[in-house]
């Protein structure tokens, strides 16, 4: 279980209230109006922004403190998700080695990996050389190595089409349920939150509400949503 | 307020600014301590003062103003030979000034090409010693770089605006409300201030083309009371007075040319739609055309009244070519030790101080580091026996503003870019240096430590006040053998002194972008 306990986020003179419980293994979309705090509030989890309040818990575990890369956390941002001068192999394996001194049985597990997300043969190329989609799933190759129990999405399918975004979000949800992750994810489309999250947090006002089921919050929704929703 | 975590220390950074300030601020306290105020500031210094202020205001406006037709007849042709023209706009910076004077003497001086020619019609030669000629050398040396620093406000204007403004068929008067006045607002006070800065510390162009009552820079009569009297008193007062003034120079240079971020726009070959009336062209190829002979001709003038003198160069010439080397690569890995953890910190917002550290180098001139260093280290070692390592040293230092110029924003482009994704992945420290900043900065060090070496390669300043007859790096060299009137041995020599500054540029920059990815 993810908990934040009465957390206080500070980003740029704008504050963000949470206090809530995530159960583990939920598929999560985090809705509300643009510039409410979304990505405040995953960037407070991955621990790029400080609490100026509160503490952060993952299966009793005290996060507070940590380092970003030091948390059970891995993250997809919008864009630059990939390292331009890495190869897609490289890029891959930095979740599981920083410096990229892999062995052998590493390496293979890259190999894997890039299997797995349907780029086998594109280990050697740079991500210049890669469509959107293909990128997107080098990065995700990534997220199926760090192994990490937490995954947050920054809307990094934003760039892609409708079919293709679609697409990413069942990988998505395949990955999440290989390795038994909890999926946050940011997105400002109802359509995601529907095909991927079982709940929704809803972030409007200065406060990230308690989880809710999806459908029950998108059929229903209060007069803030409402408004966002049109 | 709370601090975003980052993947570096930036205690490197302060570690390299604090010996940088150290350095800068301990050699000032030396200079002011010694500086006798007493004797008071005399007719002469105040004329050096006057003389000082009147070049330097009259070189920024010339060379800026030329410089914005220049950049903008620049930004809106195609033609075959404009990349090698912008490239070659870099080239007066890290010329050798000793180079370009004796281009510019072969070209503008008295018994030069332009003079033969008037005689040749009648009319008297032209007089290139005192204001003007300092001047014309001024704009020789800053046209290119004013001209590449707008050139670069003009190219940061994002395509989609220039798309945007082209839909909404924008005439030349739209295109300069909308896009250029506010592009060059924010661009030429930043220009100005940068070019007055460094016209404020001239040394080596009023040594060979200024001297004399009316045309001697605070800078030269630093050199003069420290060389000819050796009245340290003297050279320290003026050393003061120069400080206060490119204190404040690069102070306001700092200020006004704080570029905040423009919209980001994608990095599309840029198509122009304006400028198509036949009067711009004209105006633009003009532009072109007279600027890029006022810089090829004197730099030609080198190579062919060099050529010959070449094959003839002595013993001494290539000793001293040798040393330059020597000090050209310490100079070149001091700046680069100092330079990147400095950008490193600056890009993670750490502390404006490690900024102001920075552009020190600015501030402080090299003939006042020089003194300030003599001062501080005669009463232990001999000073002249250290000449070649103060000299790489405070080339370092003074290469160090453009150096961070160069590498900070590509700094802050990294650590904005992949410093989340490095943190969230666990790369903090070593496996972020390695893996991704320095990767990622490679073109950036490489034209940064190109920068260092030629600089320091050519640089005529803070050698002329630690030299003995013994030892001479190139420039210094050729300044001797001009001194000597032995023209083509020095023109030979210069020569040369082009040949390594530019090759060691070449070799360093080409170096960082070889098979690097954008």
């Amino acid at each position: 279980m993810l908990r934040l306990e009465s957390c206080e986020i500070e980003n740029g003179g704008f504050v963000l209230r949470a206090d809530l419980e995530i159960p583990a293994g939920a598929k999560l979309a985090i809705i509300g109006p643009s510039g409410a705090g979304k990505s405040t509030l995953i960037e407070a989890i991955a621990g790029f922004l400080p609490l100026r309040q509160g503490r952060i818990f993952w299966q009793g575990e005290d996060l507070t403190g940590l380092a970003p890369g030091q948390r059970p956390v891995a993250m997809l941002f919008q864009d630059g998700n990939l390292f331009p001068h890495l190869t897609v192999a490289q890029n891959a394996g930095l979740g599981l080695r920083a410096n990229l001194r892999l062995s052998q049985d590493e390496q293979a597990q890259v190999q894997q990996a890039l299997l797995r997300v349907g780029l086998g043969d594109l280990a050697a190329r740079k991500p210049a050389e890669l469509s959107g989609g293909q990128q997107s799933r080098v990065a995700l190759a990534r997220v199926l190595l760090q192994r990490r129990d937490i995954l947050l999405l920054d809307e990094p399918f934003a760039a892609l089409g409708p079919a293709l975004k679609d697409e990413m979000l069942d990988l998505v949800a395949e990955i999440a349920a290989e390795t038994g992750a909890t999926v946050l994810m940011v997105s400002h489309d109802p359509q995601d939150a529907r095909r991927l999250a079982d709940q929704v947090v809803l972030v409007a006002e200065g406060k990230a509400h308690p989880p809710v089921a999806t459908a029950e919050l998108l059929d229903n929704p209060p007069p803030v949503l409402k408004a966002y929703l049109g | 307020m709370a601090r975003r975590a980052q993947p570096i220390s930036a205690l490197p950074g302060a570690g390299a600014a604090l010996i940088v300030a150290a350095l800068i601020l301990g050699t000032l306290a030396a200079v002011a301590l010694r500086a006798e105020a007493g004797r008071g500031f005399g007719g002469s210094d105040w004329a050096a003062l006057r003389f000082t202020l009147t070049q330097a205001v009259l070189s920024a406006v010339l060379s800026v103003g030329l410089a914005i037709g220049l950049a903008r007849a620049l930004a809106r042709r195609r033609f075959w030979a404009r990349t090698a023209l912008i490239a070659f706009l870099g080239a007066p910076f890290i010329l050798p000034v000793i180079v370009a004077i004796l281009g510019l003497l072969t070209v503008f001086g008295r018994a030069g090409w332009i003079s033969q020619i008037l005689m040749g019609l009648g009319l008297e030669p032209l007089q290139i010693y005192g204001l003007h000629g300092v001047v014309l050398a001024h704009v020789f040396f800053n046209l290119p770089l004013a001209t590449r620093l707008i050139l670069q406000g003009w190219q940061e204007i994002p395509t989609e605006r220039f798309r945007l403004a082209a839909q909404l068929k924008a005439g030349p008067g739209a295109m300069w409300q909308l896009l250029e006045a506010p592009m060059l607002r924010r661009v030429v006070p930043g220009a100005l201030a940068v070019v007055f800065a460094i016209c404020l510390s001239s040394f080596a162009v009023a040594l060979t083309l200024g001297g004399g009552p009316r045309a001697t820079t605070i800078e030269l009569a630093i050199y003069q009371a420290f060389r000819f009297d050796f009245d340290l008193g003297r050279a320290a007062l003026l050393s003061a007075v120069q400080l206060g003034l490119t204190g404040i120079a690069g102070f306001v240079a700092l200020r006004v040319s704080d570029g905040d971020g423009v919209g980001a726009g994608l990095d599309r070959a840029l198509r122009r739609w304006d400028g198509e009336a036949p009067l711009a062209r004209c105006l633009d190829v003009a532009w072109i055309t007279l600027a890029a002979l006022f810089l090829i001709l004197p730099l030609s003038a080198v190579v062919v009244s060099g050529i010959s003198g070449l094959f003839l160069l002595k013993a001494s010439v290539w000793m001293a070519a040798l040393t330059s080397v020597l000090v050209a690569g310490l100079s070149t890995l001091l700046l680069l030790l100092l330079a990147l953890p400095m950008a490193a910190a600056v890009a993670m917002g750490r502390s404006a101080l490690i900024e102001v550290a920075g552009i020190l180098g600015l501030a402080a001139s090299p003939l006042v580091i020089g003194t300030g260093l003599f001062i501080v280290i005669y009463p232990f070692v001999d000073p002249f026996s250290l000449a070649l390592p103060v000299t790489a040293l405070v080339n370092a230092v003074m290469a160090l503003p453009f150096a961070l110029r160069i590498l900070v924003p590509r700094a802050r482009e990294v650590m904005m870019r992949y410093g989340r994704l490095s943190l969230s992945l666990n790369m903090a420290g070593m496996p972020f240096l390695w893996r991704v900043f320095l990767p990622r900065m490679r073109a950036q060090i490489g034209f940064a430590a190109g920068l260092g070496a030629a600089l320091s390669m050519g640089d005529l300043g803070v050698i002329t006040l630690f030299a003995d007859p013994e030892v001479a790096t190139l420039p210094l060299q050729v300044y001797r053998l001009m001194g000597a009137y032995q023209m083509e041995a020095a023109a030979g020599a210069a020569l040369l002194l082009l040949i390594l500054s530019m090759g060691a540029f070449w070799i360093l920059d080409r170096g960082g972008r070889w098979h690097a990815e954008a």
